[in-house]
């Protein structure tokens, strides 16, 4: 007997039973959809779904706030933390990314002060600690990170910490979607979507995908009965001709999200255009901070300028992020790019499916489809 | 980034929470939340509380999923 009823959403029984019925529903008609977030990816890979549903095939998508951070902002990172008396705090992924210009770790090893935060509210005590210096957090993520560095901007802001600052590489995921798929579908019939995410913002941020592109989507919890349950409601959805958006994760995400998280977002942030590994400059996609959180603005306080992006040569990144490759398409795979010596982002990060796929599906099947 | 498994809040003070988790007591933030109660249980993203878990939609959600698969 569980101890609390969210323990039952790992039922190993019931998920079983779900399987089944997912495997009767799908037939064997093969049918293509995508799952749009990291933490899902590896979800998924870890419990080996993809070889058990076939033909029923998913894909990863671009929700590894680590990975689609472009080439060209991670150098400009970089370089920033190679500057006198700044401490570039940030998320301990971010550390090994490969840049043109290096990663954070090589420029620590060449001296620069660079720490590993969990939380940006760490970035903004790091602040409080060391006057000092000059404490940047670099901050990376989707709706889900964003609310909490807004809190630190306004903190800072509040309490006159004068040496702290950010870089706001956050980015918005409806917006990377559209993007994504604006030049046609393609073959997908149906989105998992991100359940964190969509606790912020809500179920009804992605109603466009349904009126504009008439794709069924489930908004999905973690564990494998939510995993399972939407992938069910999908394949229903798709097969019946049924593109709406389902909310598959209600103990957790309300059609209008988290008020709260949203007010503060609106509060400290605007949309603007960002660059994403893979997908390119989408408009509206990122998160800068408005006129009166420029004091907390690092883009300005440093005067930064983004140069050109030069990705890893070799690196398909971009492609798998996109979902038009999965990662032992790309002839690096375990093959000159390991998690140990990662060639890219989607290789370093825990969210990124180079290494999901890496850990977890080099069983028989996908290895030998390299050929 | 994510603690995908619901965390139950043991102690509050002002904003901020402690969360019961294997590793014993963790601090969160509770600012995004503030109709949490001790005893509820959270989400918590990168050191913050996101979202209070609602357990009559996740009984409602496992009940659905029992009925979908009854006739296996
Ligand atoms: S396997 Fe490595 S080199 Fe290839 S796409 Fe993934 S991260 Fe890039």
């Amino acid at each position: 007997m569980p101890s609390n009823i969210f323990e039952a959403f790992s039922d190993p029984q019931l998920g079983r039973r779900l399987l089944a019925h997912l495997r009767e529903l799908v037939g064997d008609e093969p049918m293509l959809m995508m799952e749009v977030c990291g933490t899902h990816t590896v979800a998924v890979s870890r419990a080996g779904l993809r070889s058990l549903i076939r033909p029923l095939e998913l894909r990863s998508g671009p929700g590894c706030p680590v990975c689609v951070t472009d080439d060209s902002d991670l150098a400009a990172v970089v370089r920033l933390a190679k500057t006198e008396r700044v401490t570039v705090a940030t998320y301990g992924d971010m550390l090994r990314v490969p840049s043109s210009a290096g990663s954070l770790a090589e420029a620590r090893a060449a001296g620069a002060d660079v720490r590993v935060v969990y939380s940006a509210l760490e970035g903004l005590k790091l602040a409080q600690q060391r006057r000092e210096r000059e404490v940047v957090l670099v901050a990376v993520g989707f709706e889900t990170t964003a609310p909490g560095a807004a809190l630190a901007a306004r903190r800072a802001v509040e309490r006159g910490v004068s040496n702290f600052s950010m870089v706001s590489l956050h980015k918005l995921i409806p917006p990377a979607l559209q993007a994504l798929l604006s030049p046609g579908r393609a073959a997908l019939r149906g989105l998992l979507l991100p359940g964190h995410v969509s606790t912020v913002i809500g179920s009804r941020a992605f109603e466009f995908l349904s009126r504009e592109f008439a794709l069924p989507a489930a908004v999905a919890g973690f564990e494998p009965l939510d995993i399972l349950g939407a992938l069910i409601t999908l394949v229903r959805a798709a097969k019946a001709g049924h593109p709406a958006v389902y909310n598959c994760y209600r103990r957790a995400v309300r059609p209008q999200g988290n008020p709260r998280a949203r007010a503060l977002l609106e509060e400290v942030f605007r949309p603007a255009p960002a660059r994403w590994r893979g997908l390119g400059v989408v408009p509206d996609s990122g998160l800068v901070l408005r006129e009166e959180y420029s004091a907390v603005d690092a883009a300005r306080r440093f005067g930064i300028v983004p140069e050109e992006s030069m990705p890893a040569p070799g690196c398909r990144c971009g492609e798998v992020l996109l979902g038009r490759i999965i990662p032992p398409e790309c002839p690096l795979f375990g093959n000159g790019c390991t998690p140990g010596a990662p060639r890219g982002p989607c290789m370093v990060s825990s969210e990124g499916s180079c290494q999901a796929y890496y850990r977890y599906e080099r069983g028989g099947e996908l290895v030998g489809r390299r050929g | 980034m994510c603690l995908a498994v619901p965390v139950q809040v043991a102690r509050i003070q002002g904003s901020t929470g402690w969360v019961r988790t294997a590793a014993g007591e963790v601090r969160v933030d509770l600012t995004l939340v503030p109709q949490v109660r001790v005893g509820d249980w959270v989400l918590v993203h990168a050191g913050f509380a996101l979202q209070v878990l609602d357990e009559e939609e996740a009984r409602r959600s496992l009940e659905e999923w029992r009925r979908a698969v009854e006739h296996l």
